[in-house]
């Protein structure tokens, strides 16, 4: 069936049964696969999206529960975004599959807690999984971006 | 036809410098296996592309899955010609044996951290040489000696004044000869390997959800497909009812193929719900049926003796070990865990299957085994395979096998659907961490007599953990894998009477190498076992250590060199604050040698690790911030699992199915890690797993200090 979604700003109608988990619309029917498939039980993060301002697991997000939210995913961050530039920085990415979700988790954290304590990184980040083991440079990143010295 | 030929040859001068290959009889393995591809090489052979606005292209003919290998190996290149780095790019190579096998392995692959090691002398050779064809170039049209031009930052110069960038020259340098011995730079002479300036150059594409991965590949009337896999080891399809599974709408085929029943769909969630209503009745006639905790009781069965036909091979015998223990030997033993790779990308393929052509697009660790394997189900010659390699969202060996498991499921469904229609074949994060390959379930046994001075005179020690590399074409008899980091072990140097062996028990579980391979079990084993020793004879770990390098000779001068290192770094020996305590860990791994010290402490009843300093010596340092990425991350991988890690079975049938019963390492668990790089003037060694293996024994050490306990089973934290 037909649902309009507000994705990055943009109104779209996607054709999906509405138990459809917005992760697979995003990927599959919108081509827009910034967002990855890592677990699809939202133990992981890698699917990581904005819906009105929190940081939600588009892979237990059946796409007809967010109609009328205001989605936004890693295409929407724009790329000159402060966090994708301290990511730049600082070489955060390795094999880089969950950094969309890394960053859109670190995006909603610091629109609520602009200069956030080392436990409010934890805290927000936990959920995130990084395989790499890039969370050094994910912690220096945030507080890079957020203006904190180390 | 001239201008084929005349490439052709170029790209033999070229290829054949720089390759180094034995033409035994006239045609390498790599020629063989080349057969039947279609490269167009340009006129500066396979490693290096110049655009005509004279942007430089550094191909990679290694897999990019993390470990940071395209910058080093961009840089290389850019080293030795002189390229402004700022606009230096990488790419991709196809897959084509002939020119970009790995000359470590014999084939075009991925692994044991060999990606610069075995390419230093071949970019090193392919820059040079293109430097070389500018120079002249340049000399030619300007009509000046060669010998006065310079190049620097991708700017050709003469002292008169004469100054020009690749892209103008480019159309006179294309039409040089390629050296066949281009003169290389004296180490002193680098300006950007071993400086801050060697950087990823997939950080933006990777912090913008552009990069593109196996996952991502989007074609056009692509369809997916997910299989139902045995649920236990061995078994096979017996019979399946589909009739659910085509109800669905979108549901196009369901196929059975030989590793279970596929379903395909338009899409992947379509796919996945097509799947999940599919009844297969399996035959387990051959299946594993044991518990993990049954095979492991098995294992110290063997390891004691008691191993049926199972034979027992040595590895290293020296004296009567049996008189020399005696009837009261001190004794170790040690357990460990099957584990999951669980890569962030759950495995996959992009299958294309045209009657006998077939073309595969995904992260692809070893090319020629892939096209091999893929060769023998569309009938084809290997070569004539083709691969595009995309990013791997991690792989830590699991893409590296030699059934190329994953992939081939995507040919067989690709073989079936015909026409070359994509196929995506996607595992779910289930399948990913049930469909086996794991880090082998290992045990060790060990007995040992110290002499009065507390260090040992002689020492036996067994081994019981499956061959990761029966079955993989051209591999040797005896699997090394399986002893690694005991057989090349100081400490075994060090001691005058030893009895060490290896059982290798085969069983249906199916295992693989994981990041650092041997070095996962053979690490914690010989740290852990050198840190009791050190405390039974009332000496410090540190000093213990000194001791036996200097008993080993020579051979343990790069293990002393980063110890020492990571001692001066860490504050090794100024007290800590109570609750807290140093471990040390020291450890040679695929040619780097890495120490580790690790500040431990209990936090909610689990031991934390706040702090690691880790020296590393890994010959000379081609991009340091990757050394310290690389050993960032290989400190939590190992970490992960040396506190967590732990696939079970119980009936066979695998436990941990995901990460919610799957622990694996968070940001809040994961410590802070300072990276030391001995300096060295060796050619380059590996750093994508040497740093994995040492922070098991590193938290046991410190572990030890704390609470007195010895660990002898990973992991730490029994879920």
């Amino acid at each position: 069936m037909a649902i309009a979604l507000d994705i990055n700003g943009k109104t779209v109608s996607v054709n999906a049964v509405p138990d459809t988990p917005l992760l697979w619309v995003l990927r599959d029917e919108l081509q827009m696969t910034g967002t990855k498939y890592g677990c699809g039980i939202a133990r992981c993060g890698a699917c990581t999206v904005h819906a009105d301002g929190h940081a939600i697991r588009s892979c237990q997000a059946p796409v007809s529960s967010l109609a009328g939210a205001k989605i936004v995913t890693i295409e929407g961050l724009g790329g000159a975004h402060p966090l994708q530039a301290a990511w730049v920085k600082a070489d955060v990415p390795q094999c880089g599959y969950c950094q969309s979700g890394q960053i859109m988790s670190a995006a909603a954290l610091l629109a609520a807690t602009p200069k956030p304590t080392d436990k409010d990184i934890d805290d927000a980040m936990s959920g995130n999984i990084c395989r790499c083991g890039t969370y050094q440079r994910i912690r220096a990143a945030i507080k890079d971006a957020a203006g904190l010295s180390g | 036809m001239t201008h084929i030929a005349k490439i052709t040859r170029r790209t033999f001068m070229v290829g054949s410098a720089m390759a180094g290959t034995s033409l035994l009889v006239g045609c390498s393995l790599g020629d063989l296996l080349g057969m039947g591809a279609h490269t167009e090489l340009g006129a500066f052979g396979p490693f290096i592309k110049i655009a005509q606005d004279g942007t430089v292209t550094v191909m990679s003919k290694h897999l990019e899955m993390g470990q940071g290998n395209h910058a080093g190996l961009a840089a290389i290149a850019a080293e030795e010609m002189d390229a402004d780095w700022s606009t230096v790019k990488v790419e991709q190579a196809p897959a084509n044996a002939k020119y970009y096998s790995n000359t470590l392995m014999g084939i075009q692959g991925t692994g044991g951290s060999t990606a610069i090691a075995n390419s230093w002398m071949q970019l090193r050779k392919a820059g040079a040489g293109a430097r070389a064809m500018f120079v002249l170039a340049a000399a030619q049209i300007w009509s000046l000696p060669a010998s006065e031009i310079t190049v620097k930052d991708g700017i050709v110069s003469h002292p008169s004044g004469k100054k020009a960038g690749f892209a103008e020259l480019l159309p006179v340098a294309a039409k040089i000869a390629p050296p066949a011995d281009p003169v290389l730079k004296n180490p002193s002479q680098f300006n950007l390997i071993g400086t801050d300036r060697v950087r990823r150059k997939d950080s933006t594409a990777k912090s913008t959800g552009t990069a593109r991965f196996t996952q991502d590949v989007q074609m056009q009337d692509m369809l997916v497909a997910i299989v139902a896999h045995a649920p236990l080891f061995g078994a096979t399809v017996k019979s399946f009812d589909a009739t659910e599974a085509r109800k669905l709408p979108g549901v196009v085929d369901v196929i059975q193929i030989s590793t279970g029943v596929a379903v395909v769909a338009g899409d992947t969630y379509t796919a996945k719900k097509g799947r999940d209503a599919l009844k297969v009745i399996w035959d387990d006639t051959k299946a594993e049926k044991r518990g993990s905790d049954q095979i492991l009781a098995d294992y110290k069965q063997i390891a004691a003796g008691n191993a049926g036909a199972l034979k027992i091979q040595p590895f290293d015998v020296r004296g009567d070990a049996a008189a020399a223990l005696g009837s009261d030997p001190l004794t170790f033993a040690f357990d460990f865990p099957y584990l999951a790779h669980a890569a962030m990308e759950p495995m996959n393929c992009v299958a294309q299957v045209d009657g006998h052509s077939c073309k595969l697009t995904f992260g692809s660790q070893v090319q020629t085994l892939d096209q091999i394997n893929a060769a023998k189900i569309v009938l084809t010659l290997p070569g004539a395979v083709e691969i595009e390699t995309v990013f791997a969202g991690g792989s830590f060996g699991r893409r590296a096998n030699p059934t190329s498991d994953y992939a081939m499921e995507a040919v067989e469904v690709a073989k079936k659907i015909g026409r070359g229609r994509p196929v995506k074949l996607v595992w779910t994060r289930e399948d990913d961490m049930t469909g086996g390959r794991y880090r082998p379930l290992t045990h060790h046994a060990l007995a040992i007599r110290t002499d009065t001075d507390g260090y040992p005179a002689a020492w036996r020690h067994r081994i019981v953990t499956q061959s990761i590399q029966k079955g993989v074409p051209g591999a040797p008899s005896f699997d090394g894998s399986t002893v690694e980091g005991v057989r090349e072990s100081p400490y075994l140097k060090a001691t005058p009477i030893v009895d060490a062996q290896v059982y290798m028990p085969e069983l249906p579980v199916t295992v693989l190498w994981w990041r650092s391979v041997g070095a996962t079990h053979t690490a914690m084993v010989m740290e852990h076992t050198i840190d009791q020793l050190a405390r039974k004879s009332g000496k410090d770990p540190v000093d213990y250590r000194r001791a036996m390098y200097a008993k080993a000779g020579d051979s343990a001068a790069r293990h002393l060199g980063v110890l020492n290192l990571a001692v001066e770094k860490s504050g090794y020996g100024q007290p800590l604050e109570a609750g807290w305590a140093r471990g040390v860990a020291v450890h040679e791994c695929f040619g780097t040698v890495v120490a580790q010290i690790a500040e431990v402490g209990m936090v909610d009843g689990e031991p934390r690790v706040r702090r690691v300093t880790a020296a590393v010596d890994c010959g000379t340092a081609i991009a340091p911030s990757q050394i310290a990425a690389q050993m960032e991350g290989a400190v939590c991988y190992g970490l992960s699992a040396a506190l967590f890690g732990e696939v079970t079975l119980k009936d066979g049938k695998v436990q941990t199915t995901n990460f919610d019963t799957y622990r694996v390492l968070r940001i809040n668990e994961a410590p802070h890690v300072d990276t030391f790089i001995l300096p060295s003037t060796n050619p380059p060694s590996g750093i994508g797993e040497p740093g994995t293996p040492l922070i098991a024994p590193a938290v046991a050490n410190a572990l030890l200090v704390l609470t007195g306990k010895p660990t002898s089973r990973l992991p730490f934290v029994k879920a």
